[in-house]
């Protein structure tokens, strides 16, 4: 009986022992999944641009300042935050200068509507001055062939002419 | 008898001329427009220095007030240091910049201010807290107030308005002593 109640305490504890080492490696699991790897960080930095040195993407600038913004993007997606939020969020705080690209309101729809427009101008442009170098020049053919037709009538009239002479002289 | 045929010039049409000019002139009043818009008003040496707000970070407020203008302290010496937690020159002169504000905060016609310039706010505070920073002090997230004060190089700059609003000397880097300091404030008195 002794054994038999031993034996029971011994699996409790096991099972007891399994249950916390489980929790245990559930918790490590979970935090390992709480901290956003350097790569998801720069997946959304890429799309940033640092606002201090001009023109340098956030995942590749080396400053100081731009590791701190690195960190406040990883603090964020820890956070739970989307992508989007955290873009906004940046936009919000430092300007919409830190995008790549500039958000399509107000001024800045010029950006994206006056250079297709610049381009078809200029396109038309290019057409009616192709066309019209192309015109004369067929024109000038085409009296050119005149000319030479007239210039040929003529030397077969002079040749008539001649051969006529020579006949009567004969 | 040959008949000879000009090639007639077909001219754009007049709607078409007058659109494209319109057209034109509109684009140029929009991009005019949007630069003047863009542009802020900057400080020059011997000129009052443009108007802007202060926005204080919670706790570095001054004299409890959160929020402010530059003209609310018209009638007093304002040395404002342009700093940035990620700036390295910023620190070696922190520590400098705390002590000389003990020397004038209690004379109340000197405030120090402090502009945190584009920084994260984790940094901005453990920066104030690791030197002890106890004047007044307000983010510049978007750089428009060092853009208003004209910024000559990077971090840290510091500028002297006098009691008038006008804007006295520009110091360019980190101050060496608080000897220095005192003689760039007396400069304004």
């Amino acid at each position: 009986m002794k054994n038999y109640e031993l034996r029971i305490t011994n699996y409790v504890l096991l099972a007891l022992v399994l249950i916390a080492l489980t929790g245990l490696f559930h918790q490590a699991a979970f935090a390992q999944e709480a901290t956003p790897t350097d790569d998801e960080v720069n997946a959304i930095a890429k799309q940033l641009y640092c606002p201090v040195c001009e023109n340098t993407p956030l995942d590749v600038c080396p400053t100081e300042a731009c590791r701190q913004w690195r960190e406040l993007i990883r603090d964020q997606l820890a956070e739970g935050k989307t992508e989007q939020e955290i873009k906004d969020y940046f936009v919000a705080n430092y300007g919409a200068r830190v995008l790549s690209e500039p958000p399509r309101t107000g001024f800045n729809w010029l950006v994206y509507i006056v250079p297709p427009v610049l381009i078809l101008v200029g396109a038309y442009i290019l057409f009616n001055s192709f066309r019209a170098w192309i015109k004369p020049k067929s024109a000038e053919a085409g009296s050119g062939q005149k000319k030479e037709a007239g210039a040929s009538s003529s030397d077969d009239e002079y040749i008539k002419r001649l051969e006529e002479e020579l006949k009567n002289r004969k | 008898m040959t008949e000879t045929t000009t090639p007639t010039k077909k001219s754009v049409p007049l709607w078409a001329q007058i659109t494209i000019w319109v057209f034109l002139a509109g684009l140029l009043a929009l991009v005019g427009f949007g630069l003047n818009n863009a542009s802020n008003p900057m400080a020059e040496i011997g000129k009052p220095v443009p108007d802007f707000d202060l926005v204080y970070f919670e706790g570095y407020e001054y004299n409890g007030t959160a929020e402010m203008k530059l003209s609310d302290l018209r009638g007093k010496i304002v040395v404002i240091n342009i700093w940035a937690s990620w700036c390295k020159p910023c620190e070696q002169e922190a520590p400098e910049l705390e002590e000389a504000w003990g020397l004038y905060k209690d004379r109340g016609d000197v405030v120090f201010i402090g502009v945190d310039y584009v920084d994260t706010p984790e940094g901005a505070f453990g920066y104030l807290k690791k030197f002890g920073i106890t004047f007044p002090n307000a983010p510049d997230l978007q750089s428009t107030i060092s853009s208003i004060l004209n910024r000559q190089m990077g971090v840290p700059e510091t500028y002297l308005i006098d009691r008038e609003g006008i804007l006295r000397q520009i110091k360019i880097g980190p101050f060496a002593s608080i000897a220095e300091i005192q003689a760039f404030v007396a400069s304004a008195e």
